[in-house]
């Protein structure tokens, strides 16, 4: 009986995440989707999102790994406290996120002078959408880099030492291999954190058709004009990525172990 | 000649220790947990002293103020599991202190094949760390020490980590590659046995943080 009750709840339940995404899979033919995915504004929306979150992974990677490495190795004042400014994001509401950039990288906000002295607009331009992409989607990856650093053994850097090797050069020819699975799979999902964004990017980018109107923002407009195909054609591209990453996270975790 | 005078806080007691190691082997014995570890990363340049000195050759390494890092002082060190670098073949393990020090990749080979080759392991230079046997790894992780031509060499505890039947051989084994050597080996070990097969090589006691020759 309790058997029962358990195989039920769970079939629900699977069933309630798999059907509506497989029904974004059915709204369109594949001729009709084809069409759609190759129209102007889908194109512009997906060239915007693939540059954005190129930059935005970039940057995760050159501001993120020496900080997640300081977190896994480091012991200085307030590392507890650093450590959970960096979850901060993820738990942040997106939108609140937005507001905060703009109160300090907006018209009016903080950084606004030594923007204005340098002739730099961030507000509502692309490099906002690769801001707030980086925002919210570093943390997944400063996260797993940091548990990654953390699980390589000491002794592999003293090892290196003793023979000669400087710091930089054991963190890249020992630290970083041995943590590479956890690295790849916290980009990973930085990555896809940075494709769905949509809440801080609006508040903070916008929704200007090629300059900041990235797919997940196009999936939304589309709803608001009632041109839902158009939605329907970005939403599939975007469940199949995710399809993909949560395959590749799978394959990832096993190499870890 | 390595010439220390240091002294280093533990957790439950103080390292004091005045020793001098001269070329050839010495062995340094005692307990478990004494500060025979501490000593050797001393040397090494993985542990920073409280206070004193310790030189290398006439070479200043640590003095209070200066501390030459470990990668400066070429000093080279087996530990207790070896620490072979599991991503690298048994090849690029071996060739990793050549390439520290810019020598260039064909060099850097031939060299390392010599020394698989003396050590009868050239058979598994393509082959990982995992894939070897307690005594291969041994003997990987002592061609890695010494490829470079180290100005000294620290062993903690290397038979440690071996079984019983091959402890015995691989002894014999490293007895006879560091007689050849020409500069300062200090080996750790607890075991009588150790002690024992290096009979003829001075001995250095430590307990309790305290250094008797």
């Amino acid at each position: 009986m309790l058997r029962v009750a358990v195989v039920l709840a769970s079939a629900i339940f699977l069933a309630f995440i798999v059907v509506p995404l497989g029904s974004l899979y059915a709204h369109l033919s594949p001729d009709r989707f084809v069409a759609l995915v190759t129209s102007p504004p889908a194109l512009a929306a997906l060239r915007l999102s693939f540059l954005t979150t190129l930059a935005s992974l970039a940057l995760t990677l050159l501001l993120g790994t020496p900080l997640a490495y300081v977190l896994a190795r480091g012991r200085f004042p307030g590392r507890t406290l650093a450590d959970a400014a960096v979850d901060l994001p993820i738990v942040v509401p997106p939108a609140v996120a937005g507001l905060a950039l703009l109160f300090v990288f907006g018209t009016h906000g903080w950084a606004a002078p030594a923007l204005d002295a340098l002739h730099v607009r961030l507000a509502f331009t692309t490099a906002a959408v690769v801001l707030a992409q980086l925002f919210v989607g570093a943390p997944f990856y400063i996260r797993a880099a940091r548990t990654g650093f953390g699980s390589v053994e000491r002794v592999y850097e003293d090892a290196a030492a003793t023979l000669g090797s400087g710091p930089l050069r054991t963190f890249a020819l020992v630290t970083v291999p041995l943590a590479l699975p956890a690295l790849a799979g916290g980009a990973v999902l930085a990555w896809a954190r940075a494709l769905g964004e949509f809440g801080a990017t609006i508040m903070f980018a916008g929704n200007l058709p090629g300059v900041t109107q990235t797919m997940p923002i196009a999936v939304y407009l589309g709803l608001s004009s009632g041109d839902l195909d158009l939605s329907g054609a970005l939403a599939v591209v975007l469940v199949t990525v995710a399809l993909i990453i949560v395959v590749a996270a799978r394959v990832f975790e096993k190499r870890a172990v | 000649m390595i010439e220390l005078a240091i002294r280093k806080r533990l957790r439950s007691f103080e390292l004091q220790a005045t020793v001098a190691f001269d070329r050839g082997v010495t062995v340094l014995t005692g307990p478990s947990g004494v500060g025979k570890t501490t000593l050797l990363r001393t040397i090494a340049g993985l542990v920073r002293p409280d206070a004193g000195r310790v030189t290398l050759d006439g070479r200043v390494l640590d003095d209070g103020r200066a501390h030459v890092p470990a990668h400066r002082r070429d000093v080279a060190y087996v530990f207790q599991e070896y620490a072979l670098f599991p991503h690298l073949t048994v090849l690029d393990n071996v060739a990793f202190g050549l390439a520290a020090r810019g020598v260039g990749g064909g060099q850097r080979y031939a060299i390392a094949r010599t020394w698989l080759e003396r050590l009868g392991i050239a058979a598994l230079a393509a082959a990982r760390p995992r894939a070897l046997s307690g005594g291969e790894r041994q003997r990987v992780a002592l061609a890695r020490a010494l490829a470079w031509t180290p100005r000294a060499l620290l062993l903690d505890e290397p038979f440690a980590a071996l079984d019983p039947t091959t402890r015995a051989r691989v002894r014999g084994e490293v007895r006879e590659t560091l007689s050849t050597l020409d500069v300062p080996v200090v080996l750790v070990t607890h075991d009588a046995h150790d002690t024992a097969a290096f009979a003829g090589a001075p001995t250095v006691h430590i307990d309790r943080g305290r250094v008797s020759s």
